[in-house]
């Protein structure tokens, strides 16, 4: 083992306004150094200095830890218009310090570092709304027109694709709309039976649920579910192909990319969360059920009968509209989202991430406006 | 007196039951820059990913010389057998430039150089921060230390990911098509980049490329791979291969199917 020399900094003056700086030891990144500090502070003391001569002949081992020092003292000589002779220096180190300074810097030095003071925040923070909404727009106006050329048999996309998607966004969400369905059914029986029970009237607990899951939770549930599990994927995918420059190439072929990946996801998306909402209307009733037969002594006749009286037609048709509004909601917000995505693995993260706040805020507003809308026309 | 950097013996590559090559020996020199060489889809990539441990060989040893504080008895280590520790001190040690650059999209450059001295080193945070500004400079980066990868060029990122790779001051530089998508000027400077930074750090550079202008102007050695026979057919300084080897393929590959 040799012997760690440590790393030495002598600074001797000159007389003619010259500084000799020696350097011996060994200059490691593992080990501490002398900071450049040390001899910027020396040069601030004695302004008269215009020419710093580095001495390594008694330098051993060295890396980084050396450049770095050179590089801040150069750095501040620059500033000062000090004159920094490396001819002292081992050969590689001096070819390094040359390399670092061939190129004059042209990148902004305090790019993005600054931050805007609060009325350019907030002003920044309008031009991005406006431009939000104007790409909005945009998307909206885009999708129409594929969606006319779709009804006039004219969208060009892979029919194969779009089977698939009905499979990824249909069938196999059944499971997890089967469980929250149940479970939120047998919620709203429970609570609601409670209360009931007070006046004696649990088997009116039937009409709740029944109309409860039919004209609201029903299609909410089954398109909170279907936002969080195929909103969000549907901005990834379309996130990936932007960074991957698939949605370029589908452009340069000049295929529509609204019509060959937006359009099949959208149509996939209103044709099945209506029959994933009626599904779930279904499995929720039975569990109302399954709570008011075992705890409220409700018989399972009783509770169908009761249903079916409570129910109309036009409840159904209700929950299934709004289930398919939800479907264009979630799609096109999903969709949107990815299409607008930048190029970097961190804004395809963000593109899932708002592609669900997006759709779940569209879903409520839009749920409060139709029970509004229905209750006016009364439906 | 050349001292070996870099041993392969009797290296077979395989993903599953699919050889991709075999037989492979060859020797790295320090101070080499050694270039991977063939056709497209004859496992350059893939050798070059086994040297770094990324995968993992079906047969055969690869061979670190020198690189740790074994003793004088015995400087050779085999990479891929040696425990996980002993894999991630020679991997401090070397530094690797991917095709695409590589860059970490949601950090700043300087906190992608950052990232490895933070991990690995016991520095202060302003220090990093002039070793990152440092890096830059020596790629000709000076004063994009807070620009995000996305708002630079290919070209640039490419000398970013440069940057990182030689964050750690490594003694071996793994470089993957270093100039693949850039245009000739750049490739050139960054052909006599690489030379530079191997002069100066004293590091050994392995290049895997199909360039010819950057394999004739800075390889020092190289070895051939081939497509068909799986295996190495040729090995040597590049241009030694240009002048005197007889197989037909090397001979075509050099002089780009004889128009050259």
């Amino acid at each position: 083992m040799t012997e760690i020399h440590k790393p030495a900094l002598l600074a001797c003056r000159h007389e003619d306004g010259r500084l000799r700086v020696c350097l011996g030891g060994n200059w490691l990144l593992k080990h501490p150094r002398p900071d450049a500090c040390e001899v910027i502070l020396l040069l601030r003391e004695a302004p008269q200095i215009r020419q710093i001569t580095i001495d390594g002949s008694d330098l051993e081992r060295w890396d980084s830890g050396l450049l770095v020092f050179l590089y801040q003292l150069l750095d501040y000589c620059k500033e000062k218009d000090i004159l920094l002779d490396c001819q002292g220096l081992p050969e590689g180190a001096r070819r390094l310090m040359k390399l670092a300074t061939a190129v004059s810097p042209s990148g902004d030095p305090g790019h993005g570092r600054k931050p805007p003071s609060w009325l350019e925040t907030i002003g920044l923070e309008v031009i991005e709304l406006a431009e939000e909404v104007y790409d909005f727009i945009h998307f909206v106006g885009e999708s129409t027109i594929a969606g006319i050329r779709f009804m006039r048999g004219k969208a060009r996309y892979r029919t194969g694709d779009f089977w698939l998607l009905l499979q990824e966004c249909g069938p196999q969400a059944l499971p997890i709309v089967s469980l929250i369905a149940l479970l939120v059914g047998l919620i709203l029986a429970y609570v609601g039976a409670i209360q009931l029970q007070l006046f004696g009237a649990q088997i009116y607990v039937a009409n709740l649920v029944g109309l409860g899951t039919v004209r609201e939770m029903g299609a909410m549930m089954t398109a909170v579910i279907m936002a969080g599990r195929t909103g969000s994927a549907y901005a990834a995918q379309l996130g990936t192909m932007q960074v991957n420059e698939e949605i370029d190439a589908l452009k340069t072929l000049g295929l529509s990319p609204m019509e060959f990946l937006v359009l099949p996801r959208m149509l996939a998306l209103i044709l099945m969360v209506p029959l994933l909402t009626l599904y779930a209307d279904t499995v929720g009733m039975i569990g109302g059920a399954l709570a008011s037969v075992s705890l409220f002594d409700v018989t399972l006749l009783e509770y169908a009968y009761q249903t079916q009286a409570a129910l109309d037609l036009s409840d159904i048709m209700v929950g299934l509209f709004k289930a398919a509004v939800f479907g264009v909601l979630i799609a096109a917000a999903g969709c949107m989202r990815g299409i607008q995505c930048q190029r970097s693995a961190q804004a395809v993260g963000e593109a899932a991430t708002s592609a669900v706040v997006t759709s779940i805020v569209a879903i409520v507003v839009a749920d409060a406006l139709l029970t509004v809308l229905f209750t006016r026309l009364g439906i | 007196m050349p001292q070996p950097h870099i041993i392969v013996r009797d290296l077979t590559m395989a993903y599953g039951e699919r050889v991709i090559q075999s037989d492979l020996n060859f020797t790295i020199q320090r101070g080499d820059i050694f270039v991977i060489m063939g056709g497209s889809g004859c496992g350059k990539s893939t050798l070059l990913r086994h040297l770094i441990g990324l995968l993992t060989p079906a047969r055969g040893e690869i061979l670190y010389c020198g690189v740790l504080e074994t003793g004088e008895d015995k400087p050779c280590l085999d990479f891929c057998r040696a425990n996980a520790q002993t894999r991630l001190q020679i991997l401090r040690r070397v530094g690797v430039l991917y095709q695409s650059g590589a860059l970490w999209s949601s950090m700043t450059l300087a906190e992608n150089i950052g990232l490895p001295l933070a991990e690995y080193t016991d520095l202060e945070e302003d220090e990093i921060e002039a070793l990152a500004s440092l890096k830059l400079a020596l790629v000709g980066l000076k004063g994009f230390e807070d620009y995000y990868p996305f708002e630079i060029s290919g070209g640039m990122q490419k000398r970013a990911g440069l940057a990182r790779a030689i964050a750690l001051d490594p003694e071996i530089l793994f470089f993957d098509e270093p100039s693949a998508g850039l245009d000739p000027v750049s490739a050139k400077r960054l052909d006599d980049l690489i030379v530079e930074l191997r002069d100066s750090l004293g590091a050994t550079v392995v290049i895997v490329t199909h360039e010819l202008p950057s394999i004739m102007a800075i390889g020092t050695n190289s070895v051939f791979l081939d497509a068909e026979s799986r295996t190495q057919i040729a090995q040597g300084p590049p241009r030694d291969l240009l002048e005197s080897s007889s197989h037909p393929k090397v001979k075509e590959f050099l002089t780009r199917g004889g128009t050259l």
